[in-house]
């Protein structure tokens, strides 16, 4: 490299803080190693149908004879292995489609069964009065309320089992309606305010509490081309982890991206703009490292519940979602999603592509403007 | 202090405050070309508030500083390039190699690989270069900073406490290092130390300071002629009493310490009056259990002057 370039201050910057990252085999794996997992884990947990278990408790099954303990005695296979105080009976309903229902049975009292509902082991209980069998449980929990209506008619014996394939169900395996469709893109924006966040407004402090920004800055280096070393560094560093995620989870899930590539470019630029404002804004003028960690942690919580990284953020109250729509997260998830799922293309994530942008360029200006050099 | 030409560094009735503190409190210096000064005193005496205000990191409340005879407020990039610093505590990125710690410094100048290779000879630091910064002894540490102060070739250097915590061998490195600048009579020095050693050893004139104000300045020699005498015998004594009979009034001022059993006599001339000191223990016997005839220090003095010890 000529002598020049090798001896500039920004190029020596910009090498000195890619040396510091690269050096730190954490920031490797926290970075790249753990989304990947992530993904993949998520990925694997969500996408694949596998049997679903659903554990019923049954009180007093076997004082006298019941329905539910005729059905328990000669419907359900009790396991003789499995102790009389544990999930000993079990019944299955197959599906080919949406994968077998296995139902597994505990004999118990009330006062086990409550124990078992509050941990969240079961979240039905089964007793019968007058020959009837009751179902006791919480009617806003949507997954009890599936056991219950496959559970009574199942001991209704009427719907024992869904149709056999006749053509009713259309499985959706489509790119892009998948959970892992969904979480992927929430993940690189997720990355993209994490590292930009942690790495530029943590490096600032931690350099500001060492003294050596003091020390920096008391020679001719300028100060512009401090911080543009440091959020250069983490562009390159979030295109990379970003890049290399998609990579594994195509290779694994087969995810594609199905708009236009400058457009996700260009939002993801944006994006790590306006976290790189404002982590710079939010390290303007501590020197206590406990301090950013709370400040840092007071920007990137929030986000992080509501902006639907992991889950749809449609389920919060009606009068949330436009405010949660603002969201610097919530915009750069939404973005990158439509781009990779919805096949948007530049025009559509113009919008957000300027707002980010703005948010970034005005966090970067009054970060500045407060910067504690000293 | 006589300058042959204009001074490099001057200040002027300077005055700094924080909340509650007076720091500096109408400090006036003036520095020459290749002058080393020391700025002696005990923490908390406001050195580094008033090197920090030469550095361009502070700015005073009320005074004047100009170096070269320039100002931070109009000239900060020409001044950024004149002078050379390590503050008192600098923690250099543990990750990074020596050797890359300086290239980076060095990149801030304009200047390439050529001064980082003397630079790492000039503070012996050969051995060192490929080590991560993070891994260095304190000494080590020190040597790096002070390299870094000097790739500039800088025509003002300030230290701010340089060899402050470091053992007496990583302390001799550093001054021998300073000496070879000082040969070379092109760098003028302002240093802070507690160490009156330090100040005697390396610095032609020396400020003692305390609560932000000077309390006596000039060359060593000048110093420890005051009215002050020349020679101290310190010692100690067997079974001590809680306080000493009086002294005739030849022997000289008599300190003494009942709870250390251990006095101090300032004396003009020894020969005269050592015996002097002699009889008077033998008179009212006495017994030492040690003793020690010294030069008068710039501790003594300070003791003098503030009642404390330069290190407390």
């Amino acid at each position: 490299m000529n002598n020049r370039l090798s001896n500039h201050q920004l190029w020596q910057l910009t090498l000195s803080y890619s040396r510091e990252l690269l050096r730190e085999p954490g920031v490797l794996f926290w970075g790249i190693v753990f989304p990947i997992l992530m993904s993949l884990g998520l990925g694997i947990a969500f996408t694949q149908k596998t049997d679903v278990v659903r554990k019923v408790a049954v009180i007093d099954a076997s004082v006298d004879s019941t329905s539910i303990q005729h059905f328990l005695l000669t419907e359900a296979q009790a396991n003789p292995e499995v102790a009389a105080d544990s999930f000993r009976y079990s019944y299955t309903i197959p599906d080919k489609q949406m994968g077998n229902t296995t139902f597994l049975f505990r004999e118990t009292d009330w006062k086990e069964a409550m124990v078992l509902l509050k941990r969240g082991q079961i979240n039905v209980i089964l007793t019968e009065q007058n020959g009837k069998p009751e179902y006791h449980f919480d009617p806003r929990n949507p997954d009890a309320q599936l056991t219950y209506i496959k559970l009574s008619g199942m001991l209704n014996g009427k719907v024992v089992n869904t149709p056999q394939d006749n053509g009713e169900i259309k499985p959706l395996t489509l790119a892009g309606t998948r959970y892992i469709d969904f979480l992927v893109p929430g993940l690189i924006a997720m990355n993209a305010m994490m590292s930009c966040m942690w790495g530029i407004s943590y490096g600032i402090i931690d350099r500001r509490s060492k003294k050596l920004l003091r020390r920096m800055v008391a020679t001719p280096m300028k100060k512009t081309n401090f911080l543009i070393a440091f959020i250069t560094v983490r562009f390159v560093m979030n295109f990379i982890e970003s890049a290399l995620l998609v990579l594994v989870t195509w290779l694994v899930f087969g995810i594609t991206i199905q708009g236009s590539i400058p457009g996700l470019l260009a939002i993801f630029m944006a994006g790590n703009l306006a976290f790189a404002g404002i982590a710079i804004f939010v390290s303007s003028h501590t020197a206590n490292t406990e301090v950013g960690n709370g400040l840092i942690n007071l920007v990137v919580m929030p986000m992080m519940v509501l902006s639907g990284i992991f889950f749809s953020y449609h389920n919060f109250p009606d009068w949330s979602i436009p405010v949660i729509q603002k969201l610097p997260l919530t915009m750069l998830a939404d973005g990158i999603r439509g781009i990779f799922n919805e096949g948007l293309g530049m025009t559509d994530i113009a919008l957000p592509f300027v707002i980010l942008s703005a948010i970034g360029v005005f966090f970067f200006s009054l970060g500045l403007r407060f910067f504690k050099w000293h | 202090m006589e300058n042959m030409h204009t001074p490099v560094i001057e200040v002027k009735q300077v005055h700094k405050s924080f909340k509650t503190v007076h720091a500096v409190q109408g400090l006036n210096l003036t520095i020459g070309k290749g002058e080393f000064v020391a700025l002696l005193g005990p923490n908390g005496a406001g050195k580094t508030t008033l090197v920090e205000m030469i550095e361009g990191i502070r700015h005073p409340d009320k005074g004047e500083i100009r170096i070269m005879g320039k100002t931070w407020k109009h000239h900060e990039d020409e001044l950024r390039h004149l002078i050379g610093l390590s503050l008192q505590e600098t923690r250099f990125t543990d990750k990074l190699r020596v050797y890359e710690t300086l290239r980076l410094f060095a990149s801030f100048f304009g200047l390439g690989k050529e001064r980082v290779e003397e630079i790492i000879e000039l503070v012996a630091l050969e051995e060192k270069r490929k080590a991560f910064v993070g891994n260095l002894s304190g000494g080590q540490r020190q040597r790096l900073a002070l390299g870094i102060s000097l790739l500039n070739k800088p025509k003002v250097l300030l230290l701010d406490e340089p060899t402050t915590g470091l053992d007496p061998n990583a302390r001799r490195e550093i001054w021998a290092i300073l000496r070879k600048l000082k040969e070379q009579a092109e760098t003028s020095m302002i240093l802070t130390t507690h160490y009156m050693e330090e100040a005697e050893q390396l610095c032609d004139y020396i400020i003692i300071v305390d609560h932000g104000k000077v309390l006596r300045e000039g060359t060593l020699e000048q110093l420890l002629k005051g009215e002050e005498g020349e020679k101290v015998i310190e010692f100690s004594l067997k079974d001590g009493p809680e306080t000493l009979p009086p002294t005739n009034g030849k022997i000289g001022e008599m300190q003494w310490n009942g709870m250390q059993r251990s006095g101090k006599v300032t004396v003009q001339d020894m020969n005269t009056q050592l015996p002097e000191f002699m009889e008077y223990l033998q008179q009212n016997r006495l017994h030492l259990q040690d003793m020690e005839c010294r030069r008068t220090t710039l501790d003594d003095l300070f003791t003098t002057l503030t009642g404390r010890h330069l290190h407390e």
